[in-house]
């Protein structure tokens, strides 16, 4: 691909682009968020037509209308965003849109589909609703009709973001033995240590610019990383957490006892202090989203006992969590968190909205200076404040969620997942926020599925498995090396 | 900036077709605008439209707000509206004499029953998940049989000054009893959403249900509300309606009136899917489609064959304002623009513009 | 593998099409225990076909585009504009069958193209574009012919009267004489029509395409579905099924009428969500919706044959439609819930790493 243009109304996403991608290799392409590596992709792929540049494969220029023309020319995809029809079975969804016959042999593709299923050990079943698969699985069947299709180039933007550390594995085994066999692979993914696992070459992008093509063994890490953010990144190390000190030994912030939800988290007990940071951490699927769901009252909560700033209190639904100044920034950002055709501003000033009522509503003016103040001190990038928040980046619209509530000054905070699918500039400014916040009194509870982050700034790590809680580590044993045995589940191996 | 601009075009559309249409009305005859005075009130074409759109715009109004709450469409207006007016003559017609306080307790009378029945297909909708058009559809079906057995008879008829009055004109007053009704009723559903949140509860629900209800709006209160807004909306309506006609007619009052105010919601402008929704668009959508009845007519087209044409101009309205086709003439604009700065570029510093 | 042992959830359109066959047959054994003289006859049975084949036959067009998250409201209109342009064809003495039946299919498929254009390619809401299409359609229908007009060609006559006799299916009348059972032609196009588009449905690339544009079109895109020409060709089938009824219609009336097949876009509607199509896409079963079709039908006659007061047919049929719709949302809701349970094991068991 080379020189690659691609504008959209107010912005330019993409200016003078191009890449190689050599027939069995690994390419993994890096950039912060809103550095165009998924409009890239999308025209690669044939979603948007392309302003201007060419397109070549094997020295022959090609130019994609559709979807379906990238596919018939050998490029299959596997999106961040899982791109399959939850009303049709499984073995549907690995063969729509490919046959070249006019009707379908339910039998056959059942039966490719099952061994297909069986090879890669994927556990659905291909008579199954999509629907009812788990997120991970869904991903994986996405991966595995990618892979079904004999293609030429693979491309795979940020398939790992929802698949744990075994599936990751199982992949990235698939994705050698692709490459084996002389397909091209492009990677997207914000995880660096997988980027240098797997990938032979890097291109970063920056802003929509090209800025280097670079083999991977040839450019360190942190050289890596300041190419992205185009300035050198400061320490993280630098960053200091906040020990609870004495004064924070009064009643906790916020308690719960046998706290439950329709979710199906066992009945926990918890407790927060004024300006903790605490965290819940464990694999996917572990139940601790459902956790901070529950306190949160996001999910129909079943039973349990819940005390805030020592009283009693009771909260069934999330706006009586909002009026004790409890704060919830959900996993979902795309579908628990913003409001995709509203306004930035109105995204920001939600929250706080609701809380000051229905018939209070803020003038123009006023909810226009709270927007903006928090688009300067978060530093969101976007156009003005009237722009939809759709059209941001992925990060620059977490910091918008994460202004909502900053606006409302919680007391408690929760913060599910802030930093998933979120460029590294980002990811650390959110951890310093997150630590500055704590400074001034306010309680976090955070999830990340990196535990490095996790252990960088929680004081007090709660491990589930299995939807309960297995342990809690403070202290000297936040280390990696313990989080993982614990997660593992092998106190007893010790 | 670039919602302000959206926005503007949304209005834009309709107000241009408005335009448009009263420009074949001048050319057809010059004396459009002229108004006349009989019996101390005006009377004119704009008058007339205004007078004739009331139903229409009042229903528009309600149907917005459903539409961007709920992200569907209630196609039992008509009969809702038909139903809330049999009970206010029945109420009325009821009552020892017929006074002013008789009519306005009967008119309250209606709105109650306009409240339940919003309420009736809010909670389908916002309980029972059911999708609009499928919920209303249940009272669309009954809804005219449930309206003639409250009637009880075919056609009551309100043969009195006072609803005639409302129906048409009170004396000493110059406008027309309608107009000011809707007028006034426009201005208390934007004093409502002035001094409210229902703007930003609405379109937060429409939009993303689950989002909203984490941010503690509860999607189905605001359903349920926007519903019953339109239950009051078609009482007025069917109130309205019912005085202009002298009798209730529990077959053929607001017929097709449904289809009328959802048309005048995407004529202005929003998004039939749910989410941002203008108000004001939608009321000159309503205007709009008024317009466009009396221009066919006056234009002398038959009165069976205007139907056909007002199907046309739909079309042709909605091709115009299709995102495609507006995405085609931007690009075609932007081209011809790119062509003009590179002639004038080429102007100033010809060779260069070679090279590149 | 183990997990072909499993026993399989059932589909969210099995479960619907489910529920509303075991309605059909509650609403028609009810029918059978109050009136066993009329609705214990096969001629009962069939004459719902008989008399009502061109809504069934709108309601498998409506159906087709309810799959792929669509709806078109001017199917009526269309209906009623075919027989209309047929009966003027007929009569005006150059018409024969044939053409008559060609000029039907044409104008349904005029309509569907246009429709199916503009809402595909120029991506117009389906409802506002068929709205006009239903406006565009009666306008046109009340400028040829206000009158009604009785069709009298021989030729065609002859095909309206008749009828298949099925000898060893009849029924004995009050003076005990033997009446063989008679099927109407149209009864044998909307039987037809039920199995080949049952048949598309299910097993055509087309009908399964148009599945995934409803369940997600978005995701049908990058699946590499042509999501606008198959939105397209669900409009334009749909045109051409309007253009097979309003003739089916003409041939069981035999006259052009300005009222003909007004309304029946409501009826097709709800008679499709009864037969457990959504009108959110994605769901629906092509032998469900005559079924709810069929089960509206026969409530029309229960109320008839106990002769109350015509108004309550409509209040009635309302009120059933709304249990309906209650209860499959109620249905949906549930297993929804239980789903939720059940998909903790679900989500475990398979990993095989249990203690």
């Amino acid at each position: 691909m080379r020189g690659i243009c691609k504008s959209f109304p107010g912005v330019r996403a993409l200016r003078d682009v191009g890449f190689t991608l050599r027939a069995g290799e690994v390419h993994a392409l890096m950039g912060e968020n809103g550095a165009g590596k998924s409009t890239l992709i999308k025209v690669m792929t044939g979603v948007y037509e392309k302003d201007s540049g060419r397109i070549e494969i094997d020295g022959q220029a090609i130019h994609f209308k559709s979807p379906q023309d990238a596919q018939a020319f050998g490029v299959g995809t596997v999106y961040q965003e899982i791109t399959l029809c939850p009303n049709l079975s499984v073995a549907e969804n690995m063969f729509i849109g490919r046959g070249r016959y006019a009707f379908v042999d339910w039998k056959r593709m059942r039966e490719k589909a099952a061994r297909l299923l069986d090879s890669l050990g994927i556990p659905a079943r291909p008579t199954q609703q999509l629907s009812s698969c788990s997120l991970a699985i869904q991903q994986m069947i996405a991966i595995a009709r990618a892979i079904d299709m004999d293609c030429k180039i693979l491309i795979l933007d940020e398939p790992t973001s929802s698949l744990d550390e075994d599936e990751v594995r199982k992949l990235f085994s698939l994705m050698r033995e692709l490459k084996s066999r002389g397909v091209g692979i492009v990677f997207v993914t914000h995880f660096l240590d997988q980027v240098y696992e797997i990938s032979d070459r890097i291109t970063v992008l920056r802003n929509g610019e090209f800025i280097g093509e670079y083999e991977a063994a040839e450019l360190p890490q942190f050289e890596l990383v300041s190419k992205m953010m185009g300035k050198a990144l400061d320490d993280v190390s630098s960053m200091r957490k906040r020990e609870p000190s004495a004064a924070d030994g009064e009643t906790p912030v916020f308690e719960a006892t046998g706290l439950s939800s329709a979710a199906g988290v066992r009945p926990f007990d918890f407790a927060i202090r004024k300006g903790e940071v605490n965290g819940f951490t464990g694999l996917l699927g572990s139940g601790r989203s459902e956790s901070v769901r529950a306190i949160y009252a996001a999910d129909k909560v079943t039973g349990g006992r819940v005390r805030f700033k020592g009283k009693e209190a009771s909260i069934g639904d999330p706006i009586h969590a909002m009026r004790l100044g409890i704060g919830y920034l959900p996993e979902d950002r795309k579908g628990d968190g913003i409001i995709a055709d509203l306004s930035v501003r109105d995204n920001i000033i939600l929250a706080l909205q609701v809380l000051n009522g229905f018939w209070k509503p803020f003038s123009r003016k006023q909810a226009e200076a709270f927007a903006d103040e928090y688009i300067r001190s978060l530093n969101i990038k976007t156009a003005s404040s009237a722009t939809p928040i759709k059209s941001l980046s992925g990060g620059n619209q977490q910091k918008a969620i994460l202004a909502r509530w900053l606006l409302t000054h919680p007391e408690y905070l929760i913060l599910d997942e802030p930093t998933r699918g979120i460029d590294v500039g980002t990811k650390v400014e959110i951890q310093k926020l997150v630590l500055k916040l704590a400074e001034e009194g306010v309680s976090v509870t955070f999830i990340s599925s990196e535990i490095d982050e996790m252990i960088r700034t929680c004081s007090r790590l709660i491990v589930m498995r299995d939807r309960s809680i297995v342990g809690e580590l403070t202290g000297d044993d936040l280390t990696e090396n313990v989080v993982m045995r614990v997660i593992a589940g092998g106190s007893e191996s010790i | 900036m670039k919602r302000k601009r959206t926005h503007g075009f949304q209005v834009l559309l309709p107000l241009s077709v408005l335009a448009i249409l009263i420009l074949i009305n001048l050319v057809k005859g010059a004396d459009y605008f002229s108004v006349s005075l009989i019996n101390g009130a005006l009377y004119g074409n704009i008058p007339n439209i205004l007078f004739g759109a009331s139903e229409l715009v009042i229903l528009s109004i309600g149907m917005t707000l459903v539409t961007s709450s709920s992200g569907g469409q209630d196609i039992s207006v008509g009969v809702a509206a038909t139903i809330t007016s049999s009970v206010f003559v029945r109420v009325l017609l009821g009552s020892s004499a017929i006074t002013w306080t008789a009519i306005l307790a009967a008119f309250i009378v209606s709105c109650a029953v306009g409240i339940v029945i919003g309420a009736f297909n809010g909670s389908l909708v916002a309980i029972f998940n059911v999708q609009p058009m499928v919920a209303t559809l249940i009272l669309f079906t009954a809804g005219r049989s449930i309206a003639f057995l409250v009637d009880g008879r075919l056609s009551p008829i309100l043969a009195n000054d006072l609803t005639s009055q409302i129906g048409s004109v009170i004396p000493g007053v110059p406008i027309q009893t309608p107009i000011i009704l809707t007028a006034a009723f426009i201005a208390v559903v934007a004093a409502f959403l002035k001094a409210t949140n229902l703007r930003l509860y609405s379109e937060a629900v429409g939009i993303n249900p689950k989002a909203a209800r984490l941010n503690g709006i509860d999607p189905v209160r605001i359903k349920l509300l926007t519903y019953m807004i339109l239950g009051v909306c078609t009482a007025v309506a069917g109130f309205i309606a019912v005085t202009k006609a002298g009798r209730h007619d529990s077959v053929n009052l607001l017929k097709f009136c449904e289809m009328d105010a959802i048309l005048a919601v995407a004529i202005g402008g929003n998004p039939l899917g749910g989410g941002r929704f203008s108000v004001s668009g939608s009321i000159i959508g309503a205007y709009t489609i008024e317009v466009l009845n009396r221009t066919l007519l006056r234009l002398e087209v038959d009165p069976e064959t205007i139907k056909a044409f007002k199907a046309a101009f739909i079309l042709v309205l909605m091709v115009v304002s299709s995102p495609v086709v507006r995405a085609y003439a931007a690009k075609g604009v932007a081209k011809i623009r790119a062509r003009l700065d590179a002639s004038s570029a080429r102007d100033s510093c010809g060779p260069e513009q070679e090279e590149a | 593998m183990n997990t072909t042992r499993r026993k399989e959830a059932i589909s969210n359109s099995n479960l619907l099409f489910a529920i509303a066959a075991a309605i059909f047959v509650l609403m028609y054994g009810f029918a059978i225990l109050c009136y066993p003289r009329s609705f214990l006859q096969y001629q009962t049975f069939f004459d719902l076909f008989n008399l009502n084949a061109p809504l069934i036959i709108l309601t498998l067009g409506l159906s087709i585009v309810m799959i792929g998250g669509g709806i078109d409201i001017s199917v009526g209109a269309v209906t009623g504009l075919v027989t209309m342009c047929c009966a003027v064809y007929l009569e005006s003495g150059t018409g024969s069958v044939g053409g008559s039946m060609l000029l039907a299919l044409g104008i349904g498929v005029a309509f569907g193209v246009l429709q199916g254009f503009l809402i595909a390619y120029l991506e117009i809401q389906p409802f506002i574009i068929t709205l006009s299409g239903m406006f565009l359609a009666n306008g046109l229908l009340t400028t040829i012919h206000k009158d009604p007009l009785n069709v009298t060609l021989p030729e065609f006559v002859l095909l309206r009267d008749f009828e298949l006799v099925v000898p060893w299916l009849g029924t004995t009348n009050r003076l005990g004489n033997f009446i063989p059972l008679a099927i109407k032609p149209g009864t044998v196009v909307a039987l037809a029509l039920i199995a080949l588009l049952a048949v598309l449905m299910r097993w055509s690339r087309f009908g399964r395409n148009l599945y995934a544009v409803g369940g997600n079109s978005q995701s049908a895109l990058m699946l590499g579905i042509n999501v606008k020409r198959t939105k397209f060709g669900s409009y334009a089938l749909c045109g051409l099924l309007s253009g097979v009824a309003g003739f089916v219609y003409i041939m069981t009336t035999g006259a052009g009428n300005v009222g003909n097949a007004s309304g029946f876009e409501m009826k097709a509607i709800a008679g499709s969500i009864i037969g457990g199509t959504m009108l959110s896409g994605g769901v629906g079963n092509l032998i469900g919706s005559p079924i709810g079709a069929l089960t509206l039908l026969t409530i029309n006659e229960l109320i008839r044959a106990a002769g109350v007061n015509s108004n309550f047919q409509s209040i009635v049929s309302g009120l059933l439609l709304c249990v309906f719709i209650v209860l499959q949302s109620v249905v949906l809701w549930l297993r929804g819930a239980r789903g939720f349970r059940l998909a903790l094991p679900a989500w475990l068991a398979p990993s095989g790493e249990r203690g």
